[in-house]
């Protein structure tokens, strides 16, 4: 599947915004302090940044509420809808930590719940499809509910730390055990689409498999069309390999590296609030790449009329 | 309503496409466009159409391929495989994945003969119903931001302004060599469902649970080549000639 980028953007920054809101949420953080004031600024942020990114691929954006009215059936429309509800407890929350230094217990948790279901929508809406086998597995919302989760306990403690809170230690903890447990999920999601038979091949989406076995002789036509370009993305097996290890080293051995280092006694907190800094951005890199090749390596079922099979094949 | 209809259409208008007829000449291709560009909804646009990187939104591709029986040989020295010219086109699907995935309802499959549209005043363009179609039967058009699809010529099928012979989908009417029929497969008398009954007509992808309404007549079975040349007559033996080949055969025997 073509990685487009403005998907990519709205999927990284809104997980890692819906991560952050959703352990702002509970509560853990100061509400008197100034660094805690910012991160629901930025929490919002990266949530309003990410939506407005994902109108941007858009065809006719100025019909987007549109996407409202199908909740019934579609997942995208699902997760606009969650989008906008969830905007209401994460304002009312982030009102009550900014102007009035006190935190609501309700909003909060109600926020958090409501961050968390956005962000399962958002996976499945590729989880659902059926025709993109590396996607259609379970794995993909516990892969995006893990690194969001992830994400923002690194945002958070980033914070907590900033603001010299308690709580930084043990966010810093939590955020090196989610990690882990995001990556081992990503490791299995990623070795199932190395392992997986394609549900459908040039023989079933011809019909013709009784014959014999199909291949492609000539396209529809000379040059390339929407379907080529928007399903028919190929990325050479060799590079995948390394940008899957760059996205494991920045996005997981990186941050980890850094959160222990955190760990260690007699730190000063300035230190620890760059080292966490630090991570956090690494961690951002990490993830882009990953969205990247969650497009990139992904196969289109289309692609059995284009000579596919032939295609994945050839590194290019 | 993106939801698909609960009970089964009444009718089930589709196409039956017969791989055994169709020659590959692109007239079905061409027609569809023609007819779409001047029909049902904004034009099917095209960019850079007289440049050197021409694409464009078509609703109908015909593809090439070529099946290699077990034991086969390449094509083009003499062997086994055959080539098999495919239309594909929407497949108006029972179970159809492009609808229920809208998020704005511009996508919906008709209540009353099963045919797959789009609402292009409420089409954002995002995309997701060509991503759900494992057929490609959908594709986005750049200008006007909208995506398009095979409307089984609404605005033919139903037109009483136009002779009942051309009441029929574009690519149905314009084809050469009859490869293509439009007709109701939900009524097990129609001509459609009946030419499915006798040749085996197909589903596409049958395991991505479409269930797709078009089906495909496979081709018909051929004699291995190997098969039809041991009838010929071997180059040297003369004793089957009769009456002046055979004068002929004795006299050039003779000289």
């Amino acid at each position: 599947m073509h990685p487009a980028f403005s998907i990519i953007v709205f999927t990284t920054a809104s997980g890692m915004g819906y991560g952050l809101a959703t352990v702002l949420g509970l509560g853990l953080l100061d509400p008197a302090a100034l660094s805690t004031k910012l991160a629901h600024v930025l929490a919002l942020g990266l949530i309003g940044a990410g939506l407005v990114s994902s109108t941007l691929h858009l065809g006719n954006p100025q019909r987007a509420w549109r996407a409202f009215s199908q909740w019934k059936s579609s997942w995208l429309s699902r997760e606009g809808v969650m989008a906008v509800v969830a905007f209401v407890p994460l304002c009312i929350s982030a009102w009550s930590v900014i102007f009035e230094d006190a935190c609501l217990d309700w909003a909060g948790l109600i926020g958090s719940g409501l961050s968390l279901l956005t962000v399962y929508c958002t996976a499945m809406i590729y989880a659902s499809l059926r025709s993109v086998d590396a996607w259609h597995t379970r794995l993909t919302p516990a892969c995006y509910l893990l690194f969001a989760l992830a994400g923002g306990t690194l945002f958070a403690s980033f914070f907590a730390s900033a603001g010299e809170s308690s709580a930084a230690h043990g966010l810093s903890a939590t955020a090196i055990a989610l990690l882990i447990a995001a990556w081992v999920v990503k490791i299995r999601w990623r070795r199932r689409l190395k392992n997986l038979t394609p549900l459908s091949n040039p023989e079933s989406a011809t019909g013709l498999g009784a014959i014999g076995r199909v291949r492609l002789l000539e396209r529809p036509h000379m040059t390339e069309n929407y379907l080529t370009r928007e399903m028919g993305f190929r990325i050479a097996r060799k590079h995948a390999e390394k940008l899957f290890r760059l996205a494991l080293i920045f996005g997981g051995a990186v941050p980890i590296v850094l959160m222990v280092l955190c760990l260690l006694p007699g730190l000063s907190g300035g230190l620890t609030a760059l080292l966490l800094f630090v991570a956090v951005l690494s961690h951002a890199l990490g993830i882009l790449l990953e969205r990247w090749l969650f497009f990139a390596e992904a196969r289109h079922a289309v692609m059995n009329y284009y000579g596919g099979r032939e295609q994945d094949l050839r590194a290019v | 309503m993106t939801s698909l209809p609960a009970l089964p259409t009444p009718k089930k208008l589709g196409l039956v496409i017969d791989l055994d007829v169709c020659v590959g000449c692109h007239a079905c291709v061409v027609s569809c466009k023609e007819w779409n560009t001047g029909g049902y909804g904004s034009a099917l646009s095209d960019q850079q159409p007289y440049g050197a990187d021409v694409s464009g939104a078509w609703l109908n591709r015909i593809h090439t391929f070529e099946i290699m029986p077990e034991s086969g040989e390449v094509v083009g020295e003499a062997g086994e495989a055959r080539i098999v010219h495919f239309p594909k086109s929407c497949l108006h699907c029972e179970e159809a994945p492009c609808v229920t995935v809208c998020p704005t309802g511009a996508s919906y499959k008709r209540l009353d003969d099963g045919i797959v549209l789009v609402d292009e005043e409420k089409c954002i363009g995002c995309g997701l119903c060509a991503w759900a179609c494992p057929y490609g039967a959908r594709e986005m058009d750049l200008a006007a931001g909208v995506m398009k699809k095979c409307t089984l010529c609404i605005d033919r099928i139903y037109n009483e302004t136009l002779e009942e012979v051309d009441r029929v989908p574009a690519c149905v009417r314009t084809c050469p060599s009859n490869a293509r029929h439009f007709g109701d497969l939900a009524d097990p008398d129609s001509d459609v469902s009946r030419m499915v009954a006798v040749r085996g007509g197909i589903d596409l992808m049958p395991e991505q649970g479409t269930r797709p309404v078009n089906k495909y007549l496979p081709p018909r079975p051929r004699k291995p080549l190997a098969a039809g040349t041991s009838s010929l007559p071997k180059a040297e033996n003369t004793d089957d000639a009769k009456g002046f080949l055979a004068w002929l055969d004795g006299m050039l025997d003779r000289i």
